[in-house]
């Protein structure tokens, strides 16, 4: 019995961490993007601006949850939450230390693969229910992405499978005590970088988005709590995706042992998501026939490259 | 790829530099002596009106905000009746300080005029009226022009000679 | 377990169900994404995690994320519902429903007649699954590989860029620029 209640909480400690630090983002991202363009950012609302989370919550919890006449309502409703309940399934199979994992399946990446790939559905859903012709250009754009980067962001992980030799994000971990993947899946970790953004469609591949040309994109016509839902997700994304680098080629909670293994996961975790920003403050927007034969011709031969050579050399040395 | 990395890096160094925002409200920005904002009507060394209504700053006035109605005191002495701007249609492009003759009308380094009524932007000649002479220390029109008005007799002005009397011969 | 195993059954079929009868086509995919997972969920219970997660990523994932982009490419208006309800009538679907009927009672009767030991599962690797798949299988395996080639050559040569033809005075153009 006492170990169902020690599940039960550590379920509601990762919802809750998760979707708080999800929320924290909304703070972080704005006020490092101003540190890193030499602005001041959110400082009205508490001491330097920190309550801004708080009013941002307010205000989207109050704003009217607007459903157009012209959309397909059903699919309109259905499509945020895909988002947020596959980011939020993904953190089931993270291990934040030792023992702190809500699911600890032997399958894990390939559930991770799984979820990732059920998230395409939400722009694609929400581009297609908005009846919208911008929304629907970036669904179409959004789709197409996403299925292109699903596919080496496979890749780019079978190298880390190859050598902890098991799906299992704990085994992975362990596997590194010796040495963090980053060193001899460096090609494999800068591709995982690339699809990772490209995945939760951060800028600098917010094609589905681009503000610039599609209005808001798939979600233009969202409004309210429907809107936060991806807002939130987005930010779930970058938390899931910087978790998964922690776990895979960073050595998860590995480190020395002068800190506990939570705050060493923690610690690598929000380097990542800083690093996160710090694309979305640099880089501009590419085009998109540049973003799709970068993936294609460029990126999915490393990672078939990547497998190859992992394979041979675990072969070899086996 | 590596000119991203290298813009990564610059961005990631513009973190130790000295930020640019000016947290307004509590600190107030540097405004140059000739930053053109709200506008006054000046008063000359003796404590009157400088505008004598000759209409340029109305006539120059790009979006037509500026009306005045012209009048004359007992001492022939002309002054506007009436000087109104509209400052919510005001484009602060100073064109009406370059027109004015008699130095009257000037920009001053002011912006924070905000209302919630747009009718209380209409500002008359009492709220436009200050004590000082602004920019231009000790001018007084009447002094240079070559007019006589009943404030100054003929050559009575700083850099005007006396009146020759044309009919007689002596020099 | 069990019930687990009852619970996804019960919302494949469902789900399976409203693809048949729903007048929209994206509808009906979105029902057939819900099945594949329900399917899904059996193979996870039935101890083949594997493939439970390949049926998400690949079917559910890729596959049906491309049918929902080809049907909203098409933008499919009011006319197609009408048409799908016409097909809807009576006649149009008697054949079909006898057919499954007889399908079903032959399943029923399967379900029944064989009582293996269904209880006793046994999870199988990934690797396990590699195992038999370039041991036993290897030559379907290359099979399917070269078939996959041969799509991926046909994909190439139909997104080939066609060169471009001119008219006969901007080729006389480009001539004199070059």
């Amino acid at each position: 019995m006492n170990e169902i209640w020690v599940h039960i909480l550590i379920i509601v400690c990762v919802l809750l961490g998760t979707v708080t630090i999800a929320a924290g983002l909304i703070y972080v991202e704005r006020k490092m993007l101003a540190v890193w363009q030499q602005r001041l950012g959110p400082n009205r609302v508490g001491p330097f601006g920190i309550l801004q989370v708080v009013a941002d919550m307010i205000k989207i919890f109050f704003k009217e949850d607007w459903i157009p006449s012209f959309v397909d309502k059903k699919v309109f409703i259905i499509a945020p939450t895909i988002i947020m309940l596959s980011i939020l399934m993904s953190f089931s199979i993270v291990p934040f230390a030792p023992g702190w994992v809500v699911a600890d399946m032997n399958v894990g990446l390939l559930f991770f693969l799984a979820m990732s790939s059920l998230g395409a559905y939400t722009i694609i859903l929400a581009g297609w229910a908005s009846n919208n012709k911008y929304s629907l250009l970036g669904g179409v754009r959004g789709a197409a992405q996403m299925i292109s980067y699903e596919v080496f962001m496979g890749l780019s992980l079978m190298g880390v499978v190859l050598q902890a030799g098991s799906f299992n994000l704990t085994e992975i971990v362990n596997a590194q005590k010796g040495m963090w993947f980053v060193i001899p899946q460096f090609v494999g970790f800068v591709i995982f970088l690339i699809a990772g953004v490209a995945e939760t469609h951060r800028l600098p591949f917010d094609l589905p988005e681009a503000e610039s040309e599609l209005v808001a994109g798939y979600h233009s016509e969202y409004s309210g709590m429907k809107f936060g839902m991806f807002f939130v997700g987005e930010y779930l994304g970058i938390t899931l995706v910087s978790s998964l680098i922690t776990v895979l080629f960073f050595g998860g909670w590995l480190g020395p042992s002068f800190l506990p293994p939570i705050i060493w996961f923690l610690v690598k975790m929000f380097a990542f998501i800083l690093f996160f920003i710090l694309l979305r403050a640099t880089l501009p927007r590419p085009r998109y026939d540049q973003l799709m034969s970068y993936g294609w011709k460029l990126l999915l031969p490393l990672a078939l490259l990547n497998v190859l050579v992992t394979g041979a050399i675990v072969l070899s040395t086996n | 790829m590596l000119s991203s990395v290298r813009s990564l890096w610059l961005v990631f160094l513009k973190m130790f530099r000295k930020r640019v925002t000016i947290k307004y409200p509590e600190e107030k920005p540097y405004l140059a002596p000739r930053w053109r904002g709200r506008i006054v009507l000046t008063r000359d060394p003796d404590h009157n009106e400088r505008c004598v209504a000759c209409n340029l700053c109305a006539a120059v006035c790009p979006t037509d905000c500026i009306s005045l109605q012209a009048t004359e005191d007992e001492n022939d002495r002309r002054y506007p009746e009436f000087f109104r701007i509209n400052f919510s249609r005001c484009i602060f492009c100073g064109l009406c300080e370059d027109a004015c003759p008699t130095y009257a009308i000037q920009l001053i380094p002011d912006f924070e005029m905000g209302e919630y009524n747009r009718q209380s932007l209409v500002y008359e000649k009492e709220d436009l009226l200050i004590d000082g002479m602004g920019k231009y220390h000790g001018y007084s029109f009447y002094e240079q022009a070559g007019v006589a008005v009943g404030v100054k007799p003929k050559g009575g002005g700083e850099n005007e000679s006396e009146p020759v009397d044309v009919r007689t011969l002596i020099p | 377990m069990n019930i687990i195993f009852y619970i996804a059954s019960l919302v494949a079929l469902v789900a399976t169900v409203m693809v048949v009868t729903r007048k929209n086509a994206i509808h009906a995919l979105l029902y057939l994404v819900v099945s594949l997972l329900a399917v899904s969920v059996i193979f996870f219970i039935s101890g083949a995690p594997f493939v439970a997660a390949l049926e998400v990523i690949v079917y559910a994932g890729a596959i049906m994320v491309l049918f929902v982009f080809a049907i909203m490419m098409l933008n499919l208006g009011k006319d197609s519902t009408q048409k799908e309800s016409r097909l809807m009538n009576f006649g149009a679907w008697i054949i079909p429903a006898l057919l499954c009927l007889i399908l079903l009672c032959e399943l029923i009767y399967v379900f029944f007649s064989y009582d293996a030991g269904y209880r006793n599962v046994r999870v199988i690797e990934a690797a396990e699954v590699s195992d038999s798949l370039f041991g036993g299988y290897v030559l379907a395996v290359e099979l399917t590989g070269m078939l996959l080639m041969a799509g991926i050559v046909g994909a190439y040569h139909i997104g080939k860029e066609k060169k471009r033809e001119y008219h006969r005075y901007l080729q006389l153009n480009e001539e004199e620029h070059e």
